[in-house]
């Protein structure tokens, strides 16, 4: 596909154009201060970059982001496909406002939801106070962290899974069941392959959106180092000990790990779609 | 509903646009400041500038508007070198300031020397805030230390008030352990231990003692604790005055090159010496700050308990020096979490 606009000029017109906006627009929001960042971490010396971005706290710092929003995303791909699926398959009273509801952290300013959260998971919050009893604290602790970055991550996979599974007819399901397949051959053979690329679309958003939070994670975390830092709030406490350039050290090797691991999904997503291809 | 929610959005940033194109061009026709504060000092300055626009207008006939912004020092002093345009600074510590002076070359190294008494006006100190009736027992420094008491303090890297806390606690523990440093640094760390959450500035500190309930005792200002008594929780805590303490002199400043670009040098200048006169240090008196003048300080003296209290230049050699040692990265106080 791609090497045939060469060949033959496209049918749709404006080709040049749109490509040269796109461009231009990508470079302007995105690309341009991305290697602003780049080139400021650049002005440190290789050692200073290394003490920067490689201090056991901010190692701490990366191992707690990374792992929280990893396990945070599968915690939203597993549920989220749960939800999305309720709210195609079934009808009942109340689906709109539940559907409304889904898009709730995406609307909410991150910092009330924090609050919010922190409130009722402290240990004299209305949640916080009966887990205490069992044994288990949530705010201020690293699993306070993976709370909030559940809440934020919801609606990505609920609303990338949620048109796929619009789409699929039931029919589909229903030959299969009449070709003898039981309910479970029906769920992993055709119903999981249709959803798959966007259950992942929607993994990967959902930890992307985790990676980068601030706001929602800050008042449940407690901020203790080596503990529950998460890496922007490394980040942040670098700039305002005036250490810009450790800041974006820190930010480069933030962005390097997420582009990375986004680029393996991209790949894992490619694999799947050719292997598809290939089986039909 | 989709569509409604993005159009909402893009409406709202619309808006936004236009209200920073019209409200934020600058006008000439009246005097306008910027004092750019910390976190803590809300009230005093609100209160202040409208002593201080009726004394200018009496004495110059222009009216002038102060608008204020607050939050942690640190991040404060930040934004100032990113090109905030403040009048004025009056932050929680002098090295934010130096900042300023070194990295953004907006004022004079020696700013300090400008205005009488180290350019601080006011003076507070570090006090400790426990729950009504104290049930934790809780009379000095070292009942921080014990097990079971949960401690509330901001992060020194990021907070003013913060770096006040841990100075006074490293202070106390060399008072009292024979000037031994690695004692003291024993000292902080199981303080430290304590420490339940780190927020970010000293208002976040407060509201997390204060209404979330957290906590047994909250290392606090002196004006942040009586302010928390007096109207966030009437009745619901006590201040404890420990044995020694740390003298916290946050000072103020013109920041030269935006008042010779604004134009607004002189009026910025008078901003900061009423700071001095008999009765703004009432004022001062009267928001739980300690005042400078004798009188003042005389009136309102049932107001600030006696307490023993060392200065940062003769305890630990001046803030730059303080910086380095305690809150730099690899400093004492990320040693105290990395063993």
């Amino acid at each position: 596909m791609a090497s045939t606009y060469a060949k033959n000029r496209n049918v749709l017109p404006g080709f040049h154009l749109s490509l040269g906006f796109t461009l231009l627009y990508l470079s302007l929001l995105v690309l341009i201060p991305l290697s602003a960042a780049f080139l400021k971490s650049f002005t440190l010396t290789l050692d200073g970059f290394l003490a920067a971005a490689g201090s056991p706290r901010v190692l701490a710092a990366y191992k707690l982001s990374f792992g929280a929003s990893l396990g945070a995303a599968t915690i939203n791909a597993v549920f989220g496909f749960i939800v999305a699926w309720v709210l195609v398959r079934y009808d009942f009273p109340g689906r709109r406002v539940i559907d409304a509801l889904v898009d709730l952290p995406f609307a909410l300013p991150t910092s009330v939801a924090g609050i919010a959260l922190t409130a009722i998971y402290a240990p004299k919050g209305f949640l916080g106070s009966a887990l205490e009893k069992i044994g288990v604290k949530v705010a201020f602790t690293p699993l306070g962290v993976l709370v909030a970055l559940v809440f934020i991550g919801l609606p990505f996979v609920v609303r990338t899974v949620q048109p796929v599974l619009e789409e699929l007819e039931a029919e589909k399901e229903e030959a299969a069941a009449t070709l003898g397949a039981g309910r479970m051959a029906v769920f992993w053979k055709v119903l999981f392959p249709t959803v798959r690329p966007a259950l992942l679309t929607g993994f990967a958003l959902s930890f992307a959106r985790a990676v980068g939070e601030y706001g929602s994670v800050i008042f449940i975390a407690g901020n203790i180092p080596l503990v529950s830092e998460i890496t922007p709030l490394i980040i942040i406490t670098k700039l305002e000990q005036y250490d810009y350039a450790g800041a974006t050290a820190v930010a480069v090797v933030m962005l390097l790990i997420s582009f990375a691991l986004l680029l393996l999904i991209n790949f894992l997503q490619w694999r799947m779609a050719r292997h598809r291809q290939a089986s039909t | 509903m989709h569509v409604s929610f993005w159009t909402a959005r893009r409406t709202v940033a619309w808006m936004l646009t236009v209200a920073a194109c019209c409200g934020f061009a600058p006008r000439v026709d009246a005097q306008e400041l910027l004092n750019v504060s910390y976190d803590p000092t809300r009230e005093l300055y609100e209160a202040y500038n409208a002593a201080f626009a009726k004394h200018w207008k009496e004495k110059s006939g222009q009216s002038v508007t102060v608008k204020q912004s607050h939050g942690g020092s640190s991040k404060q002093g930040r934004a100032v070198i990113d090109g905030l345009e403040a009048d004025v600074v009056t932050l929680a510590l002098a090295y934010d300031i130096d900042e300023i002076a070194d990295k953004g070359k907006l004022l004079p190294a020696d700013w300090q020397k400008r205005l009488p008494n180290n350019s601080s006006p006011y003076t507070s100190t570090i006090v400790l805030l426990v729950r009504k009736g104290n049930p934790k027992g809780i009379k000095d420094w070292n009942d921080l230390v014990k097990p079971g008491v949960q401690v509330i303090t901001p992060n020194p890297k990021t907070s003013g008030g913060a770096r006040w806390n841990y100075l006074a606690a490293w202070a106390y523990a060399l008072k009292t352990q024979g000037n031994d440093a690695e004692k003291a640094k024993k000292f902080v760390s199981a303080l430290y231990k304590n420490v339940a959450v780190l927020d970010s500035g000293a208002r976040g500190a407060t509201t997390t003692f204060v209404e979330r309930g957290i906590g047994d005792v909250l290392i606090s200002w002196e004006n942040e604790a009586v302010l928390a008594i007096k109207e966030l929780g009437a009745g619901k805590f006590d201040i404890v005055v420990p044995s020694v303490s740390i003298l916290a002199e946050p000072p103020v400043a013109v920041v030269d090159k935006v008042v010779d670009k604004k134009g607004t040098r002189k009026v910025a200048q008078a901003y900061l010496e009423y700071l001095y006169s008999p009765e703004a240090q009432d004022l001062i008196a009267k928001h739980f700050y300690r005042p400078r003048d004798a009188k003042a300080a005389a009136k309102y003296a049932s107001q600030f308990p006696k307490v023993t209290l060392v200065t940062i230049d003769e305890q630990f050699g001046g803030w730059a020096k303080a910086q380095k040692t305690h809150f730099a990265d690899g400093g004492i106080f990320d040693q105290i979490y990395i063993k």
